[in-house]
């Protein structure tokens, strides 16, 4: 998988990690891929619901050691 | 592109985790790319209070109002727990150990994104606050202006 950018939201809380992805993902052109990473337990959800709501499309996700990587093609 | 959804918000309390909440709703909503509006009334205009002492000629009832409220968002009181300020303070120290923004730094970030904050003319005309002791960056209207983004919104919140 080819990352074309990548955001560290690690230890930021609710509302940052949506916050920033949002701004990145402007940053990216269509089909492109946004890693993002966040240490925030409620990211989880809210990626998966944002990604959901603005029309783009979550590829992936893992977590490692209290670390949660997510992966966002743009819509 | 799909006409933008619309989140509007009404802050009518003038606590400090209140006002957290309604900030951190509005920037979501941002990220959610929703025109969001946040309509500052009665004790929630406080949050908008820039943290100065102005001296704008007021009548007697007015200057004893604008000395009873908090000046600006950094000096709100909590809904639960005040303890005469010890509350806030603690809240802060523990915000600060997860990360999580200070109001104030919220009320910026919202302006960055493009939230609408309106502050209501006649609630500001009955407590005496006028428009130099509030912060820059506001629109002002009544509740025709609220109603407008109200009417057709996707989240409509009375905090």
């Amino acid at each position: 998988m080819e990352i074309a950018k990548t955001l560290d939201a690690k230890g930021l809380a609710c509302p940052m990690p949506i916050v920033k992805t949002k701004k990145a993902i402007d940053d990216v052109d269509s089909g492109e891929i946004l890693e993002v990473q966040a240490t925030d337990s409620g990211a989880k959800s809210d990626l998966a619901a944002w990604t959901k709501s603005s029309g783009h499309e979550l590829v992936d996700t893992k977590e490692e050691d209290g670390v949660y990587t997510f992966y966002v093609k743009k819509g | 592109m799909a006409e933008k959804k619309k989140t509007n918000i009404i802050l009518f309390s003038g606590e400090y985790d209140k006002a957290m909440a309604a900030y951190i709703i509005a920037n979501g909503a941002a990220a959610y790319d929703h025109d969001v509006t946040i309509f500052h009334t009665f004790w929630g205009l406080n949050a908008l209070r820039k943290d100065e002492k102005l001296r704008p000629q007021k009548s007697f009832m007015e200057k004893m109002f604008g000395k009873m409220m908090p000046r600006g968002a950094k000096n709100l009181p909590l809904s639960k727990m005040n303890f005469a300020g010890m509350g806030p303070k603690m809240i802060k120290s523990v915000m600060k150990k997860h990360n999580a923004m200070p109001v104030e730094d919220l009320i910026d970030m919202a302006k960055e994104q493009d939230v609408t904050l309106l502050a209501c003319t006649m609630t500001m005309d009955l407590l005496g606050i006028k428009q130099e002791e509030l912060i820059d960056g506001l629109e002002y209207g009544g509740v025709a202006a609220y109603i407008a983004e109200g009417e057709d919104g996707a989240v409509n919140l009375f905090i």
